[in-house]
């Protein structure tokens, strides 16, 4: 089934070619650009190519592939780097030089190197969908291998040993084949038993997060900022430190010399809780500015598909997206493309459901197994001019759990993470509160609970302050905002290029505890009659 | 591949720079095509949008005197491309890439799309060698490295181009004394601009290559004069292996440009009436900077945005903050109290910086130095405003020595006039700043 091209209009074509479905993919032009059926008319398609359109002429074929856009799902997928597409960077480059041009598709997985497959099922076993079969490792993690989710089946043959994934690990009695990886639609979640609400935390080791906005696993939070506030920065950081198995992380529509630091950090730093190469235990997708608009789109749905398939083999997957706004834009863009009615700023209309739909796929589940895993999302956004009141943070702030505003007087004062203490919120709090008071310490929201209240009350004195100057204070007060500095100095600013980059719980909690405890020191001293500046001599002694 | 010309004179409507032609058998998008005037005049222009057999071509060059019944249109069945060969070193093209120097055109080495290919992010390099520029308060506190893309945010009246002239007069590499050379892109530049730029770069001894687009010539040349000097820089450096610096002033004239034809076109307006694809557009322009793995050569980039309304939040500066590794911020007030360079260093950012400091690459202290003359001179800022309330008598002893530091910082550390100094001395004299002071760096 071939068609020609009829129109081209940035990064969408129509064709005369009827038959297709909506959300096909489909290979453009004769240089087989891929693409994806967006629109459906009588007689024409319109779609919308993920690569460079450049070159393109009318009259060119276009030719439907039958199934939607997808991504391969099987081992090796860990330490990998892919394009928006999958498409393995690092092999890109070796088959085309430093520079990506279009019209390429190399496969996500090596299908020629060969794993070692341990089975758990034997023949004769039935299996309903989704069941684990067997297992081969990858790096430290066991890769699961779980049945066809469509239904039962008895195995009638399962092989041990060395496979590469062109060979199959068996057969079910029914003659389909047992295989090492499969084919899944990027835009489909994947299914589960059971969601849960989210109740265990997710320690990211920054102290601002884990002690005032605490996140959750399964949660999802976003990192508004305007630009230099420090969003890369953070959510490089989470990725390097949070307690979990898995990180994806996205650079959609960001910078390459980012990218290029990123990757060579994660190749030789260790992650802090297994000690391993924290590559082995991370899935990088690119899309920098430059590359195509329409797979900078795709790129999000690409990563998360991956998040969910390794969070269905039980593990505890963090997806971490930098800058969602990019996205937004490329959203845009095609929209206009299309020439849809725009909404709010040229945004479509669909925007915020398009953006709820995506934010469920976050959450705590029992995978279909059996077990649980979870998918938790940290996602930046990049207000235009620092204004919050923009679409794209205002749709993210009706379906996330956390909002973890950045500040740009904090940045330009240089306290990172540029995190505002008065604005930002976590709806996770209380939920999780208890694992805390469980594990880390019992006092732990009595703690939270006063440093909130410091730093309220420091915002009123400073007030105050600004009138009579910090000399016309009483010494209780000027004692306040001794504490409240501290906490904001050295408690809740953390730099990343250093040690204190990662701050596990406990560190956290001596260190506010620390600071508090001097201030009931250095108040019952006031009371005593000694003046402030011999409470604080003497402390430095 | 066409076995003969495809000629059209079936052109349907003109409007500014755009113009639709009908009927046409074939065409790809980014074709080149010669468009005839009546009077024999010939431009180039290139198609932008296929619908059907109608045809959107948008002309680089005087569209006036074109009509619709004899203007003939060409498809020549190429994209647009930049010729190249090491003899480009040391000319001036205008936005088209043609000669203004005098001497006839070169003899190309090769063709290149002007568009240029995204690198790979696999493949790029991490940018970590230090630029020295010469200026205390760039070395010091914004440091540049090579293969970064920094933007100088100026607002009109304030000395952008000295400060570009002094970067391009002093800039070397600290680890192999090698020079630059400079890929220079004025777009809509006045010939005051223009003239004062190519007395620096004739100076320079290491060689320059110029586009210029000069403010009385056609608008949309302000769109194409940055992709031939990024796909020049891209040649020199990854192929012939140097190490260019791109200078593009001013980017608010590209952005108007982009805004010019976006409204031609009949596009949805985004903020302030510029196209909602600015921010994709800027980047293909800025994101070719950077290093290669396994390559020699570097592509810096240092252009210039003037904000309107000395606002940085205009969509212009905003976007370009976005995509750039930092920007350097010039200051009215710093300006007027004869501050040079006027940069405001607590809104100016160098993100790479962390990378080209420290031990082995400048010296151990560096960052520590930076850390310390920042937080002194934000915190002398902050009380400024105190002392605007309740004046000088009102302060404490330590808050009047934070103010007279953060004055003798602007006067000493930040202004240094031309004079350049290397990264040891710009350390020093802070150092020494901090020690008049008796502030701590610890």
């Amino acid at each position: 089934m071939t068609g020609k091209i009829r129109g081209i209009s940035g990064p969408t074509v129509s064709v005369d070619l009827k038959g297709l479905k909506l959300y096909e993919r489909v290979y453009v032009g004769h240089a087989m650009l891929t693409g994806e059926v967006v629109r459906l008319e009588e007689e024409r398609a319109i779609i919308q190519v993920y690569e460079d359109s450049r070159g393109l002429g009318i009259g060119e074929p276009v030719v439907g592939a039958g199934m939607p856009l997808t991504v391969r799902l099987g081992p090796g997928l860990l330490s990998g780097m892919f394009d928006g597409l999958q498409r393995p960077l690092r092999k890109l480059k070796e088959e085309t030089g430093p520079f990506i041009t279009s019209g390429r598709e190399i496969y996500a997985l090596d299908y020629l190197k060969k794993w070692r497959f341990f089975p758990i099922k034997r023949e004769g076993d039935t299996v309903s969908p989704g069941e684990i079969i067997g297992y081969a490792e990858e790096g430290q993690f066991k890769h699961f291998f779980a049945s066809r989710i469509d239904s039962c089946r008895k195995i009638s043959r399962i092989v041990e040993g060395e496979f590469s994934l062109d060979e199959s690990l068996g057969e079910y009695e029914d003659g389909s084949e047992i295989l090492g990886c499969f084919e899944w639609p990027v835009r489909a979640a994947r299914p589960f038993k059971k969601k849960f609400p989210p109740t265990s935390p997710l320690v990211t080791g920054q102290r601002s997060i884990d002690f005032l906005f605490p996140l959750a696993r399964g949660g999802t939070a976003i990192l508004p900022g305007g630009f230099g506030t420090g969003k890369t920065v953070l959510e490089q950081a989470v990725a390097k430190f949070a307690d979990v198995d898995i990180v994806v992380y996205v650079g959609c529509g960001e910078r390459g010399n980012e990218m290029a630091e990123m990757i060579e950090e994660f190749e030789t730093l260790k992650d802090p809780w297994t000690g391993r190469h924290l590559m082995e235990r991370t899935i990088l997708v690119v899309n920098t500015s430059n590359m195509p608009v329409a797979a900078r789109e795709a790129s999000i749905y690409t990563a998360v598909t991956m998040a969910e398939y390794y969070r269905d083999m039980g593990y505890h997957v963090l997806f971490l997206a930098d800058s969602l706004s990019r996205w937004a834009e490329a959203l845009r863009e095609i929209s206009s493309s299309l020439e849809e009615m725009p909404g709010e700023e040229g945004y479509p209309t669909y925007l915020a459901s398009r953006l709820s739909g995506y934010l469920e796929r976050a959450g705590v589940v029992e995978t279909l197994s059996g077990g649980t895993g979870s998918l938790s999302m940290i996602l930046s956004v990049s207000p235009p001019g620092g204004d919050f009141t923009e679409p794209v943070t205002q749709a993210c702030l009706r379906t996330t759990g956390a909002f973890l505003m950045l500040d740009t007087s904090l940045a330009h004062r240089r306290h990172f993470p540029a995190i505002n203490w008065f604005q930002s919120y976590s709806l996770y709090a209380k939920d999780i509160a208890g694992h805390y008071r469980e594990k880390v310490a019992p006092e732990w929201e009595a703690l939270q609970q006063r440093c909130r209240q410091l730093l309220q009350e420091e915002e009123s004195l400073r007030e105050v302050a600004e009138i009579v100057g910090i000399e016309g204070l009483q010494d209780a007060d000027r004692l306040l905002m001794k504490i409240a500095e501290m906490i904001r100095s050295e408690f809740l600013s953390q730099n990343s290029y250093t040690e204190d980059a990662f701050s596990p719980p406990e560190r956290t909690l001596s260190m506010i505890k620390g600071i508090l405890d001097f201030h009931d020191y250095a108040s019952e001293k006031l009371k005593q009659g000694m003046t402030l500046e011999e409470v604080l001599q003497r402390e430095k002694r | 591949m066409r076995l003969s010309e495809h000629r059209y004179r079936t052109i349907s409507s003109l409007a500014g720079p755009l113009l639709f032609v009908e009927k046409v058998f074939t065409a790809r998008i980014g074709e080149v095509t010669r468009v005839i005037a009546p009077d024999g005049r010939e431009m180039i222009g290139e198609v932008l949008e296929i619908a059907d057999d109608t045809i959107l071509i948008e002309v680089y060059g005087e569209t006036r005197g074109l009509d619709v019944e004899h203007t003939t249109v060409i498809f020549t069945d190429s994209i647009r491309k930049a010729p190249l060969s090491p003899d480009i070193v040391g000319r001036i093209f205008n936005g088209s890439f043609e000669p203004i120097d005098g001497i006839p055109m070169f003899i190309p080495e090769r063709l290149t799309p002007v568009t240029g290919f995204p690198i790979n992010p696999s493949a790029r390099a991490r940018p970590e060698e230090l630029i020295e520029t010469g200026f205390s308060v760039i070395d010091g506190l914004n440091t540049l490295v090579k293969g970064q893309k920094l933007p100088i945010f100026s607002s009109s009246g304030l000395p952008s181009k000295e400060v570009v002239a002094g970067i391009l007069k002093n800039a070397r590499l600290t680890v192999s004394e090698k020079g630059f050379i400079v890929v220079f892109a004025a777009l809509g530049q006045t010939f005051h601009e223009y003239s004062f730029y190519m007395r620096v770069l004739e100076e320079m001894k290491t060689g320059f290559v110029a586009f210029v687009n000069m403010a009385d010539k056609p608008v949309m040349e302000r769109l194409l004069a940055p992709r031939f000097a990024l796909t020049v820089a891209e040649y020199l450096a990854f192929e012939k292996g140097m190490d260019v610096l791109v200078i593009i002033t001013d980017m608010t004239n590209y952005c108007d440009a982009l805004r010019e034809i976006s409204t031609a076109r009949e596009e949805l307006p985004g903020r302030r009436g510029y196209p909602g694809y600015m921010y994709s557009d800027l980047a293909s322009l800025y994101e070719r900077a950077g290093r290669i793995r396994g390559m020699e050569g570097s592509v810096t980039m240092l252009p210039v945005v003037t904000m309107p309304e000395d606002d940085i939040t205009h969509p212009i500066p905003d976007l370009t903050g976005y995509i750039t590794e930092g920007q350097i911020v010039l200051s009215r007030e710093l300006h007027q109290r004869n501050v040079f360079p006027p940069v405001d260093v607590l809104p100016s950012l160098s993100r790479l910086m962390q990378k080209g400091i420290g031990e082995g690459r400048t010296r151990g202290d560096h960052r520590k130095v930076a850390n310390y003359l920042y937080k002194y001179y934000a915190k002398g800022r902050d009380l400024r405003r105190l002392e605007a309330i309740v004046g000088r008598d009102g302060m404490t002893k330590g808050d009047i020595l934070m103010l007279d530091f953060a004055d003798a910082f602007e006067r000493e550390f930040v202004s240094q006039g031309m004079e350049r100094r290397t990264v040891g001395e710009t350390l020093d004299t802070g150092l020494n700043l901090t020690k008049r002071f008796s502030l701590e760096v610890t």
